[in-house]
């Protein structure tokens, strides 16, 4: 049952709110300038609610049931983060305000800044940056900055694996650099030697996600930051991953100069069906100073009694702004409160926890689907969706799953792993949780055997079927018109 | 679960990690319970001056406007908020008809014809619509951004053109100087065969409206591509920038139901035309059917972005604000067509109330650098005494937050004011703040009195 679009629904003269009546004398309008229609559908109030409730059933969250897609711990948020990221000094505080007037939101940003610093061991964070990829052009940007300020201006390229996201070399595109692909090799580790034979004057730097996009923690990680910092390269860590070190490794000790965080990851701010998100950038040394900014600091004081003073300032280099504001201060309160929660050891734990539950899954998986790189994995692995003698690819197995009641793993990623189904389950799952969604893979291989169309053609219960997505590229309909006024 | 694995601990789950700092203890605060944390960030929250119920004129690029219930009812559906990016559309079909209801809704405002589903923010938007002008424009590299579009989205452009060889101009040109963007256009040769883009924003920083469809004209002549800055309420009444030449139209999307919550999360707004859809950034949503027939909603033209493309993707962009465009589109079906022409137009009168009430105090001049162009819901005051002072008597007399300080962008030497007036404005407000000004200036002119 598909649901009517908004303008489907519009009858003209409805309305959905009551606006209060002018109360000062009416100025003259610029006729010329006005429009004669804006082109907005009209509904009530009840068919805005109904049209929306029926929308967020036709739609699956981590409360809805389990998540594991890969890549993107879907971990539970808990609820007490949207309550006090709606509070009111928070929600109505307006960017541009006197610092005098905002300590509260400047301390907590300042508190973040810290606590993120020491999460990654780095110097110095700016909380700026709007998502993950955004955070990864932030960093390059600054690479960038910190060699040419060094007269280093050769640097063009950076290496980046063949497991990587693509927002890494996309990135690394946006801020004028050229991509040298690092092959992976047969443990699933970057090829230490690939390493070692790119690292010339021509390097600008690396771009790491550890654990990598297989799950696994890159064994020669410290070599291969050895390596780049040798040739006068710098080292970017991606942060996707970092659900599974929180606590446990800290990036900056193993040779990371420059590293993004996805609060909407780690530290469970909800993903909202795409974003926002927040990706603060941290560095170590000199590289501190290309930060974005403005950044929050605190007057140095000699009264101890006095009130500590914040205030924002830009770090001496800096790279400049990358957002309009001061960052995605609503998610800034959520991972706060989140850090809050946990505490030092709450995180760590849950890094384990994390891991703990991604190894269970694994070692029950690999009796029905292959696992190429099977060893002790962090916080994901990846399996892949072949089952002998059955025609099935792992994209009907991920439609299947969801007749299951499950939400599907990222699938066809990494790229380096044919039919590869990516399953990331979280620390907040329950042993009762992945022990039914390991039935459910094992039901499903039965049926991929005795029964492969039930796979070919699911999902079965949802409320459209497998969709035309050649048409949909085809034939661009990206807009549906408003009816003309008064039709 | 450790016996399943084959480990005794869960140390061992960690076999290839250096050893050094497996057992370092982060130095963070002690866990809290929801309880000691709900305090906590209230005892934070309460350390600002919120301009939630407060008088506050402030704006400059985020507005306090009316944000109906059904927005916040909404976005708590948690189907929705803690949803991932709708790569499985059968699961996904709520996000992704929302987004498509989300970019037809846009595309009527803008008159345009293709909105992405949504970037960071007003400035991030701009900054992707110039990278798209300068991929367009093959070769091209002079990109015209005057002074009257936000200061601070021209930082983050400068930014994102780090890694380009593209050439900004207008830095130098103030907007009191003379240098609007018509005579910034007269001077000398900046329109020639090497103008990528020009960047409009109307109503401008300053509030008043460009004459968009003469400029576009213009830029058209020497091939650039012409970029608009809008205000999404200000569409409600006037002329949508599509009518008048616009190739891109970006806008901050928060006066469309979101907080100001201290400058984000917002709403970046991208629309342009269908020509440019292979090489616009962001995703799409495009509308098509199932195997039964049945309208259903997919993510496509994928092939532009970075999962696909990689290194020559139109954009690195991934996440985005989807929720975000989910509570504009459900401001918009909430206000409707009658709705938002008619927050608009209370925006316009009491801005011109306000304006009026101001300029007929000894002392003050509205607009004084462009006295005669039609503004929306902003416009500058010229005090008779510095804007610091004045937003500290007015907050801590009046319990009033002041207008956005200009510094010295206009030259009047941190005497110009940047007032914003929306619906939300009582008539008592704007009382209030007059009889603050003219208390001020009669402050300065008593010879005993400082402030």
């Amino acid at each position: 049952m598909t649901e009517p679009t908004l303008y489907d629904l519009s009858v003209a003269g409805r309305t959905a709110v009551d606006l209060p009546a002018l109360d000062v004398p009416p100025a003259d309008l610029p006729p010329d300038l006005l429009r004669a229609d804006n082109g907005l559908p009209e509904l009530s109030q009840l068919d805005v609610m109904r049209h929306y409730l029926a929308l967020s059933h036709h739609n699956f969250g981590v409360e809805s049931g389990f998540y594991p897609l890969g890549s993107c711990t879907m971990k539970y948020n808990p609820v007490v983060l949207e309550v006090v990221a709606r509070l009111d000094g928070f929600a109505n505080t307006h960017p541009l305000q006197d610092p005098e007037t905002i300590q509260g939101n400047l301390e907590l940003m300042y508190r973040l800044q810290a606590w993120l610093g020491e999460i990654g061991g780095f110097d110095a964070v700016s909380l700026q940056p709007a998502a993950g990829a955004h955070g990864e052009l932030t960093g390059l940007l600054m690479m960038r900055a910190y060699h040419r300020a060094r007269g280093d201006t050769d640097r063009r390229q950076i290496l980046i694996p063949d497991s990587a996201h693509g927002t890494n070399p996309a990135s690394t595109s946006m801020a004028g650099f050229t991509v040298l692909q690092v092959p992976s090799d047969q443990r699933g580790n970057i090829d230490l030697e690939a390493v070692r034979a790119a690292c010339d004057p021509s390097i600008a730097g690396i771009m790491l996600t550890n654990p990598n996009t297989l799950g696994l923690f890159e064994e020669h990680i410290e070599e291969v930051t050895g390596l780049v910092h040798a040739c006068g390269g710098l080292v970017y860590g991606d942060g996707a991953n970092m659900n599974a070190l929180t606590g446990v490794l800290r990036p900056a000790d193993v040779g990371v100069d420059v590293m993004h965080y996805n609060l909407h990851k780690t530290f469970a701010t909800p993903h909202g069906g795409g974003g926002p998100g927040s990706g603060p950038i941290a560095a170590t040394g000199a590289l501190a100073d290309f930060l974005p900014g403005p950044v929050v600091t605190v007057d140095s004081t000699s009264d101890s009694d006095a009130p500590r003073r914040y205030r924002l300032a830009d770090p001496p280099r800096s790279i400049g702004r990358v957002c309009t504001f001061h960052g995605n201060f609503g998610m800034l309160v959520r991972a706060y409160a989140y850090i809050r929660l946990h505490g030092a050891e709450g995180l760590r734990q849950n890094a384990r926890h994390a891991v703990l539950n991604a190894n269970y899954l694994r070692v029950k998986l690999r009796r029905t689907y292959p696992v190429p790189y099977d060893r002790m994995t962090m916080h994901e692995f990846v399996c892949q969706g072949l089952i002998h003698g059955s025609p099935v690819r792992a994209l009907d197995i991920a439609k299947r799953l969801i007749d299951h009641g499950f939400h599907p793993p990222t699938n066809y990623f990494p790229l380096i792993v044919p039919e590869a189904l990516m399953i990331e389950p979280t620390e907040t799952e329950s042993r009762e949780t992945l022990d039914a969604f390991v039935d459910a893979m094992e039901q499903i291989a039965v049926e991929a055997v005795e029964d492969p169309e039930l796979l070919l053609s699911a999902p079965h219960t949802t409320p459209v079927g497998r969709l035309d997505e050649v048409r949909a590229a085809r034939h661009l309909v990206l807009r549906q018109l408003p009816a003309e006024p008064g039709a | 679960m450790l016996a399943a694995i084959g480990v005794d601990d869960l140390d061992d789950l960690f076999p290839g990690l250096p050893d050094g700092d497996r057992h370092r203890h982060l130095d963070l605060p002690p866990p809290a319970g929801e309880l000691e944390i709900e305090r906590e960030l209230a005892d934070l929250a309460r350390r600002n001056v919120s301009a939630g119920g407060r008088a506050c004129f402030l704006g400059a690029g985020a507005y306090r406007h009316y944000i109906p219930a059904t927005v916040d009812a909404v976005l708590r559906r948690s189907e929705l908020a803690t949803s991932y990016t709708p790569y499985q559309p059968e699961l996904s079909q709520g996000m992704l008809q929302a987004t498509f209801e989300y970019q037809s809704m846009i595309c009527a405002l803008t008159g345009m014809e293709v909105t992405t589903a949504s970037h960071y923010d007003g400035a991030t938007a701009l900054a992707e619509a110039v990278r798209l002008a300068l991929d367009v424009g093959d070769g091209r590299r002079t990109v015209i951004a005057p002074a009257t579009v936000h200061p601070q989205y021209r930082e983050v452009l400068r930014t994102y053109l780090q890694g380009t060889d593209a050439v900004l101009i207008g830095d130098d040109v103030s907007p009191a100087g003379g240098g609007d963007l018509a005579e910034l256009l007269d001077r000398g040769d900046l329109l020639d065969g090497d103008v990528a883009a020009c960047v409009i924003q109307s109503p401008n920083f300053l509030g008043q409206l460009e004459p968009v469809g003469a400029l576009a004209r213009r830029i058209h002549e020497a091939g650039g591509m012409v970029i608009v800055i809008a205000d999404p309420i200000a569409l409600g009444l006037f002329r949508p920038p599509g009518d008048d030449g616009a190739d891109v139209v970006v806008a901050d999307g928060q006066p469309l139901g979101i907080p100001l919550s201290f400058g984000g999360p917002h709403l970046g707004i991208l629309a342009t035309r269908m020509r440019y859809v292979r090489r616009t950034p962001g995703r799409l949503v495009g509308e098509t059917v199932d195997h039964l027939g049945r309208r259903g909603y997919v993510l496509t033209l994928a092939t532009r972005e970075q999962h696909i493309r990689r290194q020559r993707a139109t954009s690195n962009i991934c996440t985005n604000a989807a929720l975000m465009a989910l509570a504009a589109a459900v401001y918009l079906a909430t206000v409707g067509r009658s709705g938002l022409r008619t927050i608009a137009e209370l925006c316009y009168h009491k801005a011109h109330h306000a304006a009026a009430e101001i300029g007929r105090l000894p002392g003050f001049a509205v607009n004084p650098h462009a006295p005669d162009r039609t503004f929306f819901k902003e416009f500058v005051v010229r005090l008779p005494v510095p804007v610091a002072n004045a937003n500290r008597f007015l907050l801590d007399e009046l319990d009033v937050l002041g207008g956005h300080d200009l510094g010295h962008l206009l030259q009047g030497g941190g005497h110009d004011m940047l007032v914003a007036v929306t619906e939300m404005t009582g008539r008592e407000e704007i009382d209030r703040l007059v009889a603050g000004l003219r208390a001020l200036a009669q402050g300065t002119t008593a010879p005993e009195d400082s402030p």
